[in-house]
Formats: C-alpha cells, sequence, structure tokens
C-alpha cells in the first residue's frame, strides 16, 4: 500500500504544505455518488444520484431534511453524514427554542465548518469524511453552500460535488447565467440535465436513482401537493421514487425525449407496485450506478 | 410592589421601609464559595408602562431607584434601547437589570459583528423577547430569578406592526395592546385601557391611538402613579418606537395639585 | 413588684407564631379553564383564552390550546410559564421524532410520553393541567388526561382548571349520562357517541357558563376539532347548522396531508 511519511496524523504538514489526511478526506468526497445544488431568485434546489451497493439492497438516501428552511445533500462516508446532520439538527432547533427564529442559513454552515475545522488540526483527530451541499432560505432569501470537510464553507449559484461531478459543473458553468431568473421547473430541468452528465454512458436518470430537494414556493404543476403539506408552505421538501416522476417526465418533455424515458426502462410505476420491488427491477436492468469500481473499498459509503 | 422581606420576628418592618439584606451562607457550596441567589430585589423601580399606537409603541417609566422606602437614585433611566427597534422598560431589582443590559448589549454585539458577513437582520423585537422569556424562566427554574418585570417594545421590521409584550421572574409571558407592571397594573392599566378601547373598540379593530392621543393618556397615568405609588417620583420618560427606531424622551414632570391636601386633617398644618 | 414584672409586650415577648419564612415563590396560578370531548369519529379540545393572576387579568388573549400534530391537540392549565414551557418541549421531542421515523408520533404515544416528561419534575412539577385530545390509531376521537406529576387515563371527556368543579359535573350529566334514566323500553346510554354539533352545543354552554360563574374565565374561546381520516366536515363547515356567533377555519395539514383534518372554531366570551 502506499506509504506517505506525512499522513499518518492530521497535524503536521508536508514540507509541500499540505495536510494529508485533509486530501485524503476530500477524496472520500469525490467517491460518494455526485451531488448537485443550484438555486434561483425565488428557489434553491438539490439533486442527487443514488446507488445501492446492490441489487438486494436499499438506495442510500442522499438528502436530509436539517430544518423546514434548511436541507443537505451528503457526498462521503454516510456515517459522517449522519453525525454532522444531527448536530446542524440540534443547532437549528436551539435556534428556534431560544429566539423563536429559524437559523440563518449561512450561519449553521459556518458552525459545521467550524466543527470540522478543528478536526483538522487536533492530535488524534480524523477529518469528516463527507461533503455538503446545504439549501437554505431565510431572511435574504434562498442560499446555496457547500460544506468541505477540510472546514470551508463556501456560498455559491450552483455547485456539484462527488464522483463525475466536474462534468455537472461545466454544464453548470456553461448554463448558470440563466438561473437566477429561471422557474422552478426551469432550475429542476438544469439541475437534471447536469446531474445526467454525471452518469456513465448507457445509464440513465430513474425513478430509483434520483431524488431532488426543493426549497422555496411550490409548482403544482410539477409537484404532488395533496401529498406535501412542506410544499404548500414552500418548506424543504423531498420528491423520490413516485414522487419524483413528474419531474422527470417534465425534464424529458423539455429535451424533445420520450416521457416515459429509454426504451427498456418499465412502463408507468403501478401504484401499488412496493418500493423495493420497482427498485430491484430497476437495479436488475442497471445494477451498476451502485456497484463500487474494481479494487475500491466503499463499505461505509453511500 | 417589589415586597422586602420581613426580619424575624415580622412584628417589624410591616411598611417595607428598609431592605434586609440576607446572605444565606452554606445552602449550597461551590469551590469559589456559596453560591450567590438573588433571595430579594434591593435597589427597586417601581411600575412601567406600555401602550400601543397607531404609529408605534410607546414604554414610559419614572427615574427613580428606591432602596426600601428610601427615594435613594433619583436620576436612573430604566428604558433601555436594544438595537434599532426594541427597547425594553425595567421594574424591579436594578442591579439584575444592569447585568441583563450588559448581557444583551454583548449578544446585540456579536450579532451585529456576525451581519457583517452575512447581512442577515439582526435580532427582531420578538426574537429579543423570546430570548428573554427563556432566560427569565431557566432562572427561575434554577430558583435563582432575575428579580424583573420587563416590558418589551419594538416594531417589526418584516410584519411592519408594533410590539408590546411583558415578561417577569417567574417567566411568566403575555402580549396585549396595553401592559403595565406593579401597582401600574392596578392603577395605570384600566385607564390605558378605556382611552385603547375608547377608540380601537373592545376587539381592537378600530383606530388606534395617535401618537399625540397615546403621550397624553401616558402623561395622566404616569401622574396617578406618582399621587398612588409611594415608590415613584415625580421624574419620568417616555420612549417612542415606531418604523423611524427608537426615540427616548428626556425627563419630565407632571403637574401635580395638592391644594385640597390642606383641608384633610392629619395632613396640612392643623395639629388637632 | 407586680407592676414592672411584665415589659412592653412588644420588645421582648417571643413572637407567638413562628417567624415567616420568606421564599422565593417559583409558582404563579394564570387561571382559565380547558375542556376535551372525544366522539366516535372525532375531538373536541377547547379552552378560553383569558390569562389572569389574582384579580388582575393579564391578558384577554393567551392560548392555552396548542396543535401538535395533524391528529394529536393538547390543553394546558395551571400556571402559563410551565405550561408554554412544557408545551414547547413536547413539540420538540415530537419534532426529534420525526427526524428518526419520518412519521408523526400516534397520539397514545404522545401520551405516555407526556406521563414521562411530567413524572421527569416530579420533585419539581410543572404546575399544570394537561388533556390531550385527537384521533387514536384506529381512527377513534380520544381525550387523554393528566395530572401534574404524570397519572393520566384516556376518557371520553375531561374539564379541568379554575372552572372544573363547574363543568365536570355538567360533562359528568351530559356525557357519560350521569344521573339520566332511559326511557322504558328504549337503548342504553352510550357515552362518547354524540353528533359533533351536539358536543360543539356542550362546550359553548360549559364555557359561557363557567364565564358568568368564575371570574377567571372568559374573554375568548377556542374550540379545536380533530376528524377522522376522510370523515365528511359538512357539519361543520355548514353555517346554517353552527350556533351563531361561531368562526369556523380549517388549520392546513402539517404532514403529508389527506389524512385527519384539524379545525380551529373561535368564540367570544364576556370580558367582565
Amino acid at each position: 500500500m502506499f506509504r506517505n511519511s506525512y499522513d499518518s496524523d492530521n497535524t503536521t504538514f508536508s514540507p509541500q504544505g499540505k495536510l494529508f489526511q485533509v486530501e485524503y478526506a476530500l477524496e472520500a468526497v469525490k467517491q460518494g455518488s455526485a451531488a448537485i445544488g443550484l438555486r434561483s431568485k425565488t428557489h434553491a434546489v438539490l439533486l442527487t444520484l443514488k446507488r445501492s451497493t446492490g441489487e438486494l439492497a436499499t438506495y442510500q438516501k442522499k438528502l436530509i431534511r436539517i430544518d423546514d428552511h434548511v436541507g443537505v445533500a451528503i457526498a462521503g462516508l454516510t456515517s459522517d453524514a449522519r453525525v454532522l446532520s444531527n448536530f446542524m439538527r440540534q443547532q437549528a432547533m436551539r435556534s428556534r427554542m431560544t429566539y423563536g427564529r429559524a437559523i440563518p442559513v449561512g450561519r449553521i454552515v459556518q458552525s459545521i465548518a467550524d466543527r470540522a475545522q478543528t478536526n483538522t488540526q487536533e492530535y488524534g483527530k480524523r477529518p469528516y469524511g463527507v461533503g455538503f451541499l446545504v439549501i437554505g432560505q431565510d431572511e435574504t432569501g434562498p442560499h446555496l453552500y457547500e460544506f468541505s470537510p477540510s472546514g470551508t464553507a463556501f456560498e455559491y449559484y450552483a455547485h456539484s460535488i462527488g464522483a463525475r461531478s466536474q462534468s455537472a459543473k461545466t454544464y453548470l458553468e456553461t448554463n448558470f447565467a440563466s438561473f437566477e431568473n429561471a422557474t422552478l421547473a426551469e432550475l429542476i430541468n438544469h439541475g437534471l440535465s447536469a446531474l445526467h452528465d454525471t452518469l456513465q454512458q448507457d445509464k440513465h436518470l430513474s425513478l430509483a436513482n434520483t431524488s431532488i430537494a426543493i426549497i422555496g414556493p411550490s409548482d403544482g404543476e410539477i409537484e404532488d401537493l395533496n401529498h406535501s403539506s412542506a410544499a404548500k408552505r414552500g418548506n424543504f421538501r423531498v420528491w423520490e421514487n413516485d414522487g419524483v416522476n413528474n419531474l422527470l417526465r417534465a425534464w424529458r418533455r423539455s429535451r424533445g425525449e420520450n416521457e416515459d424515458g429509454p426504451q427498456e426502462e418499465e412502463d408507468k410505476p403501478k401504484p401499488e407496485a412496493e418500493a423495493e420491488t420497482a427498485q430491484s427491477a430497476e437495479g436488475s436492468e442497471q445494477a451498476p450506478p451502485g456497484a463500487p469500481a474494481a479494487g475500491e473499498d466503499v463499505t461505509m459509503e453511500e | 410592589m417589589w415586597k422586602q422581606p420581613a426580619p424575624a420576628n415580622s412584628s417589624f418592618n410591616d411598611y417595607n421601609t428598609f431592605p434586609l439584606p440576607q446572605t444565606q451562607r452554606g445552602q449550597s457550596s461551590h469551590a469559589h464559595g456559596p453560591v450567590g441567589h438573588t433571595q430579594q430585589p434591593l435597589v427597586t423601580g417601581t411600575s412601567v408602562l406600555g401602550l400601543k399606537f397607531d404609529k408605534g409603541v410607546m414604554i414610559a417609566a419614572d427615574n427613580l431607584a428606591s432602596y426600601g422606602s428610601l427615594a435613594r437614585f433619583r436620576d436612573i433611566q430604566r428604558l433601555h434601547p436594544l438595537g434599532k427597534h426594541t427597547l425594553l422598560g425595567v421594574a424591579g431589582d436594578m442591579s439584575d437589570f444592569q447585568w441583563l443590559k450588559k448581557e444583551l448589549d454583548a449578544l446585540l454585539r456579536e450579532e451585529d459583528a456576525l451581519a457583517l458577513s452575512d447581512s442577515h437582520p439582526s435580532l427582531s423585537p420578538k426574537n429579543i423577547y423570546e430570548l428573554l422569556s427563556n432566560l427569565f424562566y431557566a432562572r427561575r427554574s434554577k430558583m435563582n430569578p432575575v428579580w424583573n418585570a420587563v416590558l418589551v417594545g419594538g416594531w417589526d421590521k418584516v410584519k411592519e406592526e408594533s410590539f408590546l409584550a411583558y415578561v417577569d421572574l417567574l417567566g411568566t409571558t403575555y402580549t396585549a395592546p396595553t401592559l403595565a407592571t406593579g401597582f401600574g397594573a392596578h392603577l395605570a392599566q384600566p385607564l390605558l385601557r378605556e382611552a385603547f378601547e375608547a377608540k380601537a373598540g373592545i376587539n381592537g379593530d378600530g383606530p388606534l391611538l395617535t401618537q399625540e392621543e397615546a403621550e397624553k393618556v401616558l402623561d395622566d397615568s404616569m401622574k396617578v402613579l406618582f399621587y398612588r405609588d409611594a415608590r415613584s417620583i415625580n421624574k419620568y420618560q417616555i420612549a417612542t418606537i415606531t418604523a423611524e427606531g427608537v426615540s427616548i424622551s428626556d425627563s419630565k414632570s407632571s403637574d401635580t395639585y395638592w391644594k385640597f391636601a390642606e383641608g384633610l386633617r392629619g395632613y396640612g398644618a392643623q395639629t388637632q | 413588684m407586680a407592676l414592672y414584672s411584665q415589659p412592653p409586650m412588644s420588645y421582648t415577648q417571643e413572637p407567638t407564631t413562628a417567624p415567616v419564612e420568606h421564599r422565593f415563590n417559583p409558582y404563579s396560578d394564570n387561571g382559565g379553564s380547558i375542556l376535551a370531548i372525544a366522539g366516535k369519529d372525532f375531538s373536541v379540545i377547547a379552552g378560553d383564552t383569558r390569562q389572569s393572576e389574582g384579580y388582575s387579568i393579564q391578558t384577554r388573549y393567551a392560548r392555552k390550546v396548542w396543535q401538535l400534530n395533524d391528529k394529536a391537540v393538547l390543553a394546558t392549565n395551571g400556571f402559563a410559564a410551565d405550561g408554554t414551557n412544557f408545551v414547547k418541549r413536547v413539540k420538540q421531542r415530537l419534532e426529534w421524532y420525526e427526524h428518526a421515523h419520518h412519521k408523526p408520533m400516534g397520539l397514545k404515544s404522545i401520551a405516555r410520553m407526556i406521563q414521562t416528561m411530567l413524572y421527569g419534575k416530579r420533585f419539581f412539577p410543572y404546575y399544570v393541567y394537561n388533556i390531550l385530545g385527537g384521533i387514536e390509531e384506529d381512527g377513534t376521537g380520544a381525550v387523554y388526561s393528566f395530572d401534574p406529576v404524570g397519572s393520566y387515563e384516556r376518557e371520553a371527556c375531561r374539564g379541568a382548571g379554575a372552572a372544573q368543579s363547574l363543568i365536570q359535573p355538567f360533562l359528568d350529566n351530559q356525557i357519560y349520562f350521569k344521573n339520566q334514566q332511559p326511557e322504558a323500553g328504549s337503548e342504553k346510554f352510550v357515552p362518547g357517541n354524540l353528533p359533533l354539533s351536539t358536543v360543539l352545543s356542550l362546550v359553548v354552554d360549559s364555557f359561557t357558563s363557567a364565564t358568568e360563574r368564575h371570574i377567571e374565565v372568559g374573554d375568548g374561546l377556542e374550540i379545536y376539532v380533530v376528524m377522522q381520516k376522510g370523515r365528511s366536515a359538512d357539519d361543520l363547515l355548514d353555517e346554517k347548522k353552527l350556533a351563531p356567533g361561531l368562526k369556523v377555519e380549517e388549520l392546513g395539514a402539517l404532514g403529508e396531508g389527506e389524512g385527519e383534518r384539524t379545525f380551529l372554531v373561535r368564540q367570544s366570551l364576556k370580558r367582565d
């Protein structure tokens, strides 16, 4: 195995000025499947590609609700994400309890960044192996932040993290000028197009592997308001499985594709079909999205 | 109103003429000696009044801090602004009030510092009130109360409406268009309600008092309090909080009339 | 000798009563009343909106009834600061439950949780009487009542607070049919099957009567109605079927929607 005399603890710089443990933590983020975030003047959305570790496994959730006005997409170690998102929930609730105020989005992101930073400086600790895209809305409007294990938090108009996220970044960079004034539907379509670009050839977005989170006023055309009071109130909501159907169809329509998706995809989801059946069916026809590249050890990853 | 404890043989001091500091030692121990809890207020302020009007809210309090029945400090300001659109009017223990000022000022400075990087609006009157309520309730639950009754007045910039609420040493909270602490709750509150309801109606959906009308009602109420509350002084301030911000008046006095007293037996020159 | 044997009483004689220990009292009583009645497929939870201390009305609008989730409503009565803070903690626990389980907590689980939370402060209790109402997992209307330290039971109805002694006997008679005899040959009375319109009338009558005879009850009435999933709300929304003076408003779903529905019915009560 590759040895590096400066990587065994995170408090020692290499002569090149690197903290190798931090760099490795950033690699862990890149191993996770892609997550994309973008925002307009009115909305912020997250789009993620879910993986399953095998045909018999469920798809790992990548979107976590923190509060009515904040949610995150994760890439990297799921268990680290659980610790950090739990901390964020505590911070969010603390603000509501003590001040009766929804915590400003930038401040809750900074709070986990500060936490992550101490992990890069104290002996005997390890950096978190997970990166977040955080969306939220507060009195200054909708926001999108990236949190990374190096302890940084930056705000973006659009951003992507995780495996093959560079392709998505390329899409976002060429199109981001139109995001500011985009409608929710347009914003999601851009997001799905960017997410699509992270897929390997012959893979496609499906009900099973795509999940979308939205913050901002709802759009009854693409969202099922009868099944989400969060959507009615403009709060953080997640659409996945059958719930993401309308969004995917609208996207395919916008690109002039067959609304039902690529040929071999199953027909319309049957209402009585269990989520698991749908998933394993999906999994069998396109097993690889979750399958790790040969030789990678991803037991802890989403 | 802020009752001082009676000494052990309570035939003395039925009129609260002097406060009796009683440090209770050995109740609980700590590395730095016994923990000091406020068992009683010492230097106290009396009533605070609050009233909503058409463009905001007014809060009034006199300038006296009493030491028992002694009118000890006669130029104390009991109205304290917090940020641009919030103001506290504080009755009760003045040292707890000073501590409270220090804590809240520090908190607001911290908020301002954070706002430099994210431009997020500072704490609203409601936010400050919520914090204060939690603080008072937490301290009462530790049997170490912050010995005050506080009116929080403010202007909510987002909702574009005035804010007025009460919190005290028990953590009791409430809001109403007219509020008063201590003796004011008995002597002034009826006058405030009467004036408020005369225009707004009992459901409060009619027109509110104008600034001039509101100030007149407060002036009248402060006069009544000066006449009947032995722990008050004829020198008070009125704070006005509107969309434009907080303004605190200079100290002023009521015109009082004592001629009637000369005819009273036992008051004037007569000896019999 | 005898002449001087008794020195002036007030200086030397031991006080005949033990010295009054002056200690901070962390409790207060803020009056008001609450009540809940369970129906077959609905539950009604009500409370007045007056908050008082002694003879003073602190505010004419302070809520005592709180919507917890789509199937549960909690009414609190007693020391208002304890009430609001207790509800705050309950809601906090419910939110963590939803984070963990992605569904709202069921009614009977909330009831058990409230018991443990109340008993957790057995030796510094929340001075609050709680009544929990809502829809059970099987779709039936339910009422749970608690004492301040957590004893609880499921009932068909319960009144609590300042006017409990006025309301409960009336409810015993009207809901449990106590002291009533079915006509010869007719069916036996079974509690908990009254139609919503009858229950609403009983609630309104309970509070208007309590307002007449109890000084701490009045100002406003808030009645929450929780309905079983899929039940028609026509009997509540049809103005003609409703007693005059009642205003109905549907509170939107908090969770997924298309489940239980909650309505808030308001009425004014006398203010004297």
